[in-house]
């Protein structure tokens, strides 16, 4: 790791004043990204700022607009929580297979959001439940907040403090786990949103996690798997390497879909 | 980075294995750098430093972790248990002693993660089943043993734990 210097967050306000103030500074949440990338030199931030002790970003509540999980709330958190398993079943089974069990305790929502790793099996939830990213000063709809590869819409000292999840009619998710590190080679998470209608998030298969609109129409006809036997996916502009092919992934997704929409009954 | 501003070390104090520890360091030492060579507590070890085999593992506030994913900073104000930590005096921790007794262990370097992985599982599933077992191993790799072992001393600990309660009704 590049030396950084190291401060920590008292609070939301504490957080965002000291990244305005240091050029080059990033946040760290669970570090279950940051931290193997700073390993790597792959970013060479002046100053990490903790928001390890920003203890009001860690809740899990209902309101009538959906369930709201804050920023810090760990995936161990989430995954446990009756709440969550209650309201959305498929977000629970989702969270509770992100990485495995010591990354769960420490690897948070706002971390795995605002790294928006192509694989993130988070991006698929909040793309397809149709979640709000709120942050310390403005809520962004998930559609508009994936950008691209490792991208968002968060400005540099823009901070995550928590996500709404509305509560959908159904959902299901289905991944095809790599092998070896058992990452999504592709996720598929459908679900039928009370506000949206159905949608349809895929993970994995490109640099940034996508929706299948051609299917979300069919489905909002009439919700029913062989809905995605008809799906053509273009190869083009999927990822394509050593443990798949560009035509394999489109093929996954197709497969995936289906499951991901009988998942979801 | 010559030109910039020297890097402020911080002051961190914890509890590890019940004893109280303060230091200064460097803000990019890692929790598993910090227990090993400031410490000496060379029981945790480093496998891949990639947070994929869990030889790191150890407890942060009651919790299973990977010590080569956690910056010391981070552990600040926490009460840390590694592998020299389990056992009382010279008796092994059930864990360890079950990892004896079913030889689940070959060469021995992915012990300590695995051994701490399992106590975190059994004291939040006291009765974990072999499916269970098996999936909470998913970020504890072992190159020799294949597992079987492993899963069986797991199980065998868990049963000797829930044993006393179950034969005195």
């Amino acid at each position: 790791m590049y030396p950084f210097d190291y401060v920590r967050a008292s609070s939301v306000e504490d957080a965002v004043s000291a990244a305005q103030t240091t050029a080059g500074s990033r946040f760290l949440a669970g570090g279950m990204t940051v931290l193997p990338m700073l390993k790597q030199r792959l970013a060479n931030p002046t100053q990490l700022i903790d928001l390890g002790h920003l203890a009001g970003l860690r809740f899990i509540r209902a309101d009538i607009d959906g369930i709201h999980i804050g920023a810090m709330t760990t995936h161990a958190a989430v995954a446990g929580s009756g709440l969550v398993r209650e309201a959305i079943p498929a977000l629970a089974r989702l969270v509770d297979g992100i990485g495995d069990p010591q990354v769960r305790h420490r690897g948070t929502l706002g971390g795995a959001l605002a790294t928006n790793d192509s694989a993130g099996d988070y991006v698929a939830a909040a793309l397809a439940l149709a979640a709000t990213i709120v942050t310390d000063r403005r809520r962004i709809a998930a559609d508009d907040f994936f950008r691209g590869m490792g991208e968002t819409a968060l400005a540099a000292d823009e901070l995550i403090t928590e996500v709404v999840f509305p509560i959908p009619r159904r959902a299901g998710y289905a991944k095809f786990e790599q092998l070896a590190s058992r990452y999504a080679l592709v996720a598929v998470m459908a679900a039928e949103t009370t506000v949206a209608g159905p949608r349809v998030a895929v993970i994995g298969a490109a640099s940034c996690a996508f929706r299948l609109p051609a299917l979300e129409t069919a489905l909002s006809r009439r919700w029913h798997a062989a809905a995605a036997d008809s799906l053509a996916i273009d190869p083009d502009g999927l990822t394509s390497d050593l443990c798949g092919s560009a035509a394999y992934r489109a093929d996954l997704v197709g497969v995936l879909a289906r499951r991901a929409i009988a998942d979801a009954g | 980075m010559s030109t910039a501003t020297p890097i402020t070390r911080v002051s961190i104090t914890m509890i590890v294995n019940d004893q109280p520890v303060t230091a200064e360091v460097d803000p990019r030492t890692l929790l598993v750098d910090f227990l090993r060579e400031t410490l000496q507590l060379t029981g945790t070890h480093v496998g891949c430093d990639t947070s994929q085999c869990g030889a790191c593992v150890v407890h942060v506030d009651g919790l299973s972790v990977k010590s080569c994913s956690m910056l010391a900073v981070q552990a600040d104000g926490s009460r840390i248990v590694t592998i020299e930590g389990l056992a009382q005096a010279e008796d092994l921790h059930p864990v360890q002693q079950a990892f004896y007794t079913q030889h689940a262990l070959q060469c021995g370097y992915c012990t300590p993660g695995m051994v701490m992985s399992a106590v975190d599982l059994i004291a939040h599933n006291p009765q974990p089943t072999d499916r269970e077992i098996r999936a909470w191993l998913k970020g504890n790799l072992c190159r020799c043993t294949g597992y079987h072992n492993i899963v069986s001393a797991i199980a065998a600990a868990a049963r000797a734990a829930h044993a006393p309660a179950s034969a005195n009704p």
